[in-house]
């Protein structure tokens, strides 16, 4: 069953009289419990492939389908909503708001869905101590480490149970043992759960945590192969 | 989200750089604050000269003499020998003029008097017995004018307590004692007790005379420059004005009132002339004060505006993970109305402090109505929608992944 189907997708960029193309005409589907790496140098138009497929961005042209919903011509508070049920976002920058709790944090995506505070204090506690952090809850987030970070962000994308997990570039401002411990949860999520993911990437070695690997340059599709024997992160328990 | 949730954040926001948020509300501290105090004070002004009208008689009627119009020649104003003292006898005799109590014909000169060294230049009112009642003259010491005074054109006079002041000094007791008005020796047979007031409106820098002793004797006059009526109650006034009116026409052989050639005032045109006049002083105060509101609010639109780029990236994830445009405006609203809400409580408190200690310096009586307590909580509130509203609709539609790239 497809979760994502794309199609002839293109994003044109125009300041002043210059376009700059950003995506040309890239097709692609994915299915519900791929792991994929999108991977591609700067300026590749990874990043403007990820926003579109995070509902942040529309494209210029062409059709993008999200479980069987056509998203490119949504209105922005339907984009909003989206965003907000589909989709989990794990970013580099971790993006967590520095002043509320870790707890608080998680469940930021659960009250803009307006759910009742207990349940959301319910879930949020169960993916914290899913990713190890069950004993953090009461941080804020500028007291713990950025891997640490990391998993909590991992934690709110996964609070709302979204279609796909979105996280770009998630590696990318964390030390090497914890962008493992990062992977360790991804590939046990995506292994045990079934959770689709999408990760976008420069990164070779990231990339090869997936199990399908996407090359993208100068705005188009230029590989899409199956990464047969991932390499597995090492011996993290996400479920500790 | 329930807007409980959402006050809550508000308030830990604003609290976690609390010099900024502090000085955004001084600006709604000082602009409430103002409006309260300047109108509780315009209030009290107000009061205090109603007070000091009221104190001049109640329901009282002065008839003052006018120039008469014969075709277009209108004679001198002010100068008016119009009413005579056989006029005031008339009226309180006439059966036709049922609403009248009282009848007290006056006749007023300013002119110097002197008691000893010092001397002051004054207002001597001739007056008869009935002054006292029409006027709600009340005696500190010794006695006011009798009619016995007047028939025998005595030379005697009732002090005012300012002029008291003026020539025996502070609290003395003049009461035997001699002052000298056109070189004309008057002993003094009664204080009265003050009324207050002040500059032209000084009602206790007076000296009172027999009224025959002043026409003939001191003024070398054979008319009245007024004659003051007390109407039997408030609801008659109208009534009494028109009695009397006509009356005199009829007396005067004048056949409408435009041919006048006197006018009556009531003590209600005075009071609403003043209430006018003081009205248009407390809104003045309550517009200077509101420009000062205005520039408070446009405070809180600035730290909005600052918080709302400081805050881009913040916005931008919030976008991320679902957050509606309405949801994020609600968020800056309700930061900006608190600002403006707590600030508008403390401003009001404020408010009413200073018009308390200013009231109390003043010796005026404090007032605070209820009607400026709401047009506080409503006005800071309103300040928080108008000023908070563009920031917030700036914030809400800034696209979320320019926000999330915001450094």
């Amino acid at each position: 069953m497809n979760i994502i189907k794309v199609s002839d997708l293109s994003k044109i960029y125009k300041t002043g009289t210059m376009e700059t193309i950003a995506l040309d005409k890239v097709s692609f589907e994915i299915k519900k419990g791929e792991f994929v790496a999108i991977m591609g140098p700067s300026g590749s138009g990874k990043s403007t492939l990820m926003h579109i497929l995070g509902a942040l961005d529309k494209p210029t042209s062409g059709e993008y389908i999200l479980e069987g919903k056509n998203v490119e011509k949504l209105s922005d508070d339907q984009l909003a909503e989206i965003r907000n049920q589909k989709i989990g976002f794990v970013f580099q920058a971790f993006n967590l708001l520095p002043r509320i709790t870790v707890l608080q944090n998680v469940m930021l995506p659960m009250s803009y869905a307006g759910w009742p505070i207990e349940k959301r204090e319910e879930i949020a506690k169960k993916y914290l101590t899913m990713v190890g952090l069950g004993d953090r809850m009461y941080h804020t987030s500028n007291q713990i480490s950025g891997g640490q970070q990391q998993r909590v962000a991992i934690a709110r994308a996964l609070s709302m149970n979204p279609a796909i997990l979105l996280a770009d570039e998630p590696t990318g401002n964390i030390a090497t043992a914890q962008a493992e411990e990062v992977m360790a949860i991804f590939q046990d999520l995506n292994n045990q759960q079934g959770h689709t993911i999408i990760m976008i990437t420069h990164e070779p070695d990231i990339a090869d945590h997936a199990k399908r690997i996407i090359h993208v340059r100068d705005g188009k599709i230029t590989g899409d192969e199956t990464n047969r024997r991932p390499r597995l992160a090492k011996n993290f328990s996400a479920k500790k | 989200m329930d807007i409980f949730e959402v006050v809550k954040e508000g308030f830990n926001t604003l609290t976690l750089n609390k010099l900024r948020t502090g000085l955004a509300m001084l600006g709604i501290i000082i602009g409430i604050g103002s409006v309260i105090a300047l109108v509780s004070l315009g209030q009290s002004t107000q009061l205090t000269i109603q007070n000091q009208i009221e104190s001049l008689g109640a329901n009282l009627l002065t008839v003052n003499p006018g120039s008469q119009q014969n075709g277009v020649i209108r004679g001198a104003a002010g100068g008016a020998t119009t009413l005579t003292l056989d006029d005031a006898n008339a009226i309180k005799t006439s059966p036709s003029i049922t609403t009248i109590n009282n009848v007290s014909p006056e006749a007023t000169r300013r002119s110097q008097v002197t008691a000893g060294r010092n001397n002051t230049n004054t207002e001597i009112v001739g007056v008869t017995n009935a002054y006292m009642a029409v006027h709600k003259i009340e005696i500190a010491s010794g006695n006011f004018i009798n009619n016995t005074d007047d028939q025998s054109s005595a030379k005697v006079a009732v002090l005012g307590p300012q002029v008291v002041t003026d020539l025996f000094g502070e609290g003395a007791d003049p009461i035997g004692q001699n002052i000298r008005i056109k070189g004309m020796a008057f002993r003094v047979i009664g204080v009265t007790v003050s009324k207050g007031g002040s500059g032209f409106f000084n009602q206790d820098d007076i000296v009172f005379i027999p009224l025959s002793t002043a026409m003939k004797q001191v003024f070398g006059i054979n008319y009245l420059t007024s004659i003051a009526m007390e109407a039997k109650s408030q609801d008659v006034m109208t009534d009494a004005q028109n009695q009397v009116g006509y009356f005199l026409l009829t007396r005067h052989k004048l056949n409408n009132p435009s041919q006048a050639d006197f006018s009556i005032f009531s003590q209600n045109d005075i009071l609403n002339t003043a209430a006018s006049t003081t009205g248009t002083f407390t809104a003045l105060l309550g517009g200077i004060a509101a420009i000062s509101l205005l520039v408070g609010g446009i405070g809180i639109m600035n730290i909005m505006l600052v918080t709302v780029t400081e805050r881009t990236r913040e916005i931008g994830l919030r976008k991320a993970l679902g957050a509606k445009k309405q949801t994020i405006v609600t968020q800056f609203l309700i930061e900006s109305i608190i600002l403006t809400l707590i600030g508008g409580i403390l401003g009001m408190v404020f408010g009413i402090a200073a018009s308390y200690v200013i009231t109390l310096l003043l010796g005026s009586p404090f007032t605070i109505s209820i009607s400026s307590i709401a047009l506080a909580i409503g006005v800071s509130g309103a300040t928080g929608i108008i000023f908070g509203w563009y920031p917030s609709q700036k914030a809400a539609g800034l696209q979320p992944i320019e926000a999330l790239r915001y450094e």
